[in-house]
C-alpha cells in the first residue's frame, strides 16, 4: 500500500496530493503543467515535499512533521522515466544488473537474465542501449526497475518516445504485466489512451487531484471538461482497441 | 544568374581568414625552418635542457593531477547545484583565465611569500614556498585550473538528469552514481578539458617567474630555459623551443589517440 499525502510549492503551481495505491495501478492522467512529474519527483525523493508525508507498506518514506527524508536510494521504488534513460555506456545485461549490487555476482546474472526473459528481450543481453528499438529500451527499463524488485513502480509517460504503432502494442502488454505483477503501480501520462492501463484514473489538475475513480465512473459523471474530454479520447477499458 | 559565383563578401572574408591563418603559422614555420639540423643537435646538449624538460614533466605532471582531482570535484557540484552560490563559484574558478599570468605571479607571492596573507603564518611554521619547485606546481595549477574545470562543468551539465535520478533509485549511493554514471560519460569531456589545462601549464611562464622564480632544477620549466637561453644564444632558444613543441604535440596526439575529441591546442602562448 502506498500513501501519499504531499504538497509542495513549485514556481507558480501549488502541489498538492493525496492518493493511496493497494496493489492497483492508477493512471494519473492531467494536462502538461498540472504537476504529473514534480509528482513523480516528490514520490523518488527527489524534490522535498513542503507539507506531507509518504508511506510505503507502513514504512515510513517521509514526514515532515518528523523531520523523516528517506533517501532515494533506500525507498525502493522502480521508476521508469519517459525516455527510458538506460546508462548509454553500459550493455542491456550489464544496465540490469547496475540495481543488483548487494547479491553475488552469479545470482546477479541469473535474475536478470530471468527477468530481460520475462520481458522478451534476453537475446539483446548484449547490446548497447543505443542499438536498440524504443519498445525494446522500455522493456530493457522496466526489466532493470522490476529485477531490485521494487515494492510499488513509476512509469513517467511510458509511452511518449514510441511510434504510434509500437504504442498501441507495448500498452497492450504492459496491461497485461502490471495485471500479473499485482505491485502498486503509479502511471502517469497525458495521453487519453493511457487511461486503459489503470484499474483507476487520478485526474490531476493545477497541482490538485480533481477526480479519482474507475473509467467507467468517470465517464458517467465527469468532474471538468478536461475529465469528459480525456475519456471522450479514451478507448473503453475492455474495448477492441488494444 | 550563376548563384554560386562568388561575392566580394566572399573574397573578402577569403583574405581575412588568409591573413590570420599565415599570421598564426608564420612564427611556428620560423622555427622549424630557421634551424640547421647541427644547430638543432647542438641545442639538444645545452645542460638547460634536462633538467627544464625534467621538472616540467613533474611540475605538469603534480598541477594536472591537482587540478582534475580537485576540478572534478568542483565541476560536479557546481554542475549539480545550480544557484547564487555555484554561480559564485564558477565565476571565481574562471577567474585565472582573465588575469595576466604576471598579475597572477604578484597575487601568488602576496598570498603565499614569506610576508604573504598565508605565507606569513607557513613561515612561522617553517613552510616557505615562495621560489620552490612547490611554487611552480602552484603557479601552474592556478592558471590552468579554469581551462580544465570549465570543461568539466560543461561535460557535467550536459548529463540527463534521469540517469542520475534513475541511478539512485536502482539503489546507488550519491558517490555510486558519480562513479559509476556521472564520471563514464563525461570522460571524454574532462580529458578533453584536462588536455587543454595540460597545454597551458606547460607553457606557464609569467606567474612562475615572479612566484618561484628561474633557478635551474630547481624552478626553471621549458618556458623559463627557453627565456635563460635566449640571452646568450638564440639557437640553444630555439632548439629548446622546437623541443617543447614536439614534445606538447606528442603528448596530445597521445591524448586523442586515448580520447577521441580531444582537442589539439598549440602549446599555449604565455601572456605575460
Amino acid at each position: 500500500m502506498l500513501e501519499l499525502h504531499v504538497a509542495r510549492r513549485i514556481g507558480t503551481l501549488e502541489l498538492s496530493v493525496d492518493l493511496q495505491l493497494d496493489r492497483e495501478t492508477i493512471v494519473v492522467a492531467g494536462p502538461n503543467g498540472a504537476g504529473k512529474s514534480s509528482l513523480l519527483r516528490l514520490l523518488l525523493g527527489v524534490l522535498r515535499p513542503q507539507r506531507g508525508r509518504i508511506a510505503l507498506d507502513g514504512r515510513v518514506l517521509f514526514d515532515a512533521t518528523a523531520a523523516l527524508d528517506v533517501p532515494v536510494e533506500q525507498r525502493q521504488l522502480g521508476y521508469v522515466p519517459q525516455d527510458y534513460a538506460l546508462f548509454p555506456h553500459l550493455d542491456v545485461l550489464e544496465n540490469v544488473t547496475f540495481g543488483l549490487r548487494p547479491l553475488s555476482r552469479i545470482e546477479r546474472l541469473r535474475r536478470a537474465t530471468s527477468w530481460l526473459e520475462r520481458l522478451g528481450v534476453a537475446h539483446l543481453s548484449r547490446r548497447l542501449p543505443g542499438q536498440l528499438s524504443g519498445g525494446e529500451r522500455q522493456r530493457v527499463a522496466l526489466a532493470r526497475a522490476l529485477a531490485r524488485e521494487p515494492r510499488a513502480l513509476l512509469l513517467d509517460e511510458p509511452f511518449a518516445s514510441l511510434d504510434p504503432l509500437a504504442r498501441r502494442q507495448v500498452r497492450h502488454a504492459l496491461r497485461g504485466w502490471l495485471r500479473d505483477w499485482r505491485l502498486p503501480a503509479l502511471i502517469v501520462s497525458h495521453d487519453p489512451a493511457d487511461a486503459i492501463l489503470g484499474d483507476r484514473i487520478a485526474v490531476l489538475e493545477s497541482g490538485r487531484i480533481v477526480q479519482q475513480g474507475t473509467a467507467d465512473e468517470l465517464r458517467r459523471s465527469p468532474a471538468s471538461e478536461f475529465v469528459a474530454g480525456l475519456l471522450d479520447a479514451a478507448p473503453p477499458a475492455d474495448g477492441v482497441q488494444p | 544568374m550563376n548563384r554560386n559565383r562568388p561575392s566580394a563578401w566572399d573574397a573578402v572574408q577569403l583574405i581575412g581568414s588568409g591573413l590570420l591563418v599565415a599570421f598564426l603559422l608564420l612564427p611556428i614555420v620560423a622555427l622549424v625552418v630557421t634551424l640547421r639540423w647541427s644547430d638543432f643537435l647542438e641545442g639538444l646538449h645545452n645542460p638547460l635542457l634536462g633538467p627544464a624538460l625534467r621538472l616540467s614533466l613533474v611540475t605538469t605532471g603534480s598541477s594536472l593531477t591537482i587540478v582534475v582531482v580537485l576540478g572534478t570535484m568542483l565541476a560536479y557540484w557546481i554542475a549539480r547545484h545550480p544557484g547564487p552560490l555555484s554561480r559564485w563559484m564558477e565565476a571565481v574558478s574562471q577567474l585565472p583565465a582573465v588575469i595576466p599570468p604576471a598579475v597572477a605571479g604578484v597575487g601568488l607571492l602576496l598570498a603565499f611569500g614569506r610576508r604573504g596573507l598565508l605565507g606569513s603564518w607557513l613561515a612561522a611554521h617553517g613552510i616557505g614556498l615562495a621560489f620552490t619547485t612547490p611554487a611552480v606546481v602552484m603557479a601552474e595549477a592556478f592558471v590552468s585550473a579554469p581551462f580544465f574545470v570549465q570543461a568539466a562543468i560543461a561535460s557535467f551539465r550536459r548529463l540527463d538528469d534521469n540517469l542520475l535520478v534513475v541511478a539512485r533509485t536502482l539503489g546507488a549511493s550519491p558517490f555510486r552514481v558519480f562513479l559509476r554514471v556521472a564520471l563514464p560519460l563525461a570522460g571524454p569531456g574532462l580529458f578533453a578539458g584536462a588536455a587543454m589545462s595540460w597545454a597551458r601549464s606547460l607553457g606557464e611562464f609569467g606567474a612562475t617567474l615572479l612566484f618561484a622564480g628561474n633557478l635551474t632544477g630547481r624552478t626553471q620549466t621549458l618556458p623559463l630555459a627557453v627565456y635563460t637561453a635566449m640571452e646568450s644564444d638564440l639557437r640553444a632558444a630555439q632548439a629548446l623551443s622546437l623541443v617543447m613543441v614536439a614534445f606538447a604535440f606528442a603528448v596530445l596526439l597521445l591524448l586523442r589517440r586515448i580520447a577521441p575529441g580531444t582537442p589539439l591546442p598549440a602549446t599555449q602562448v604565455d601572456r605575460a
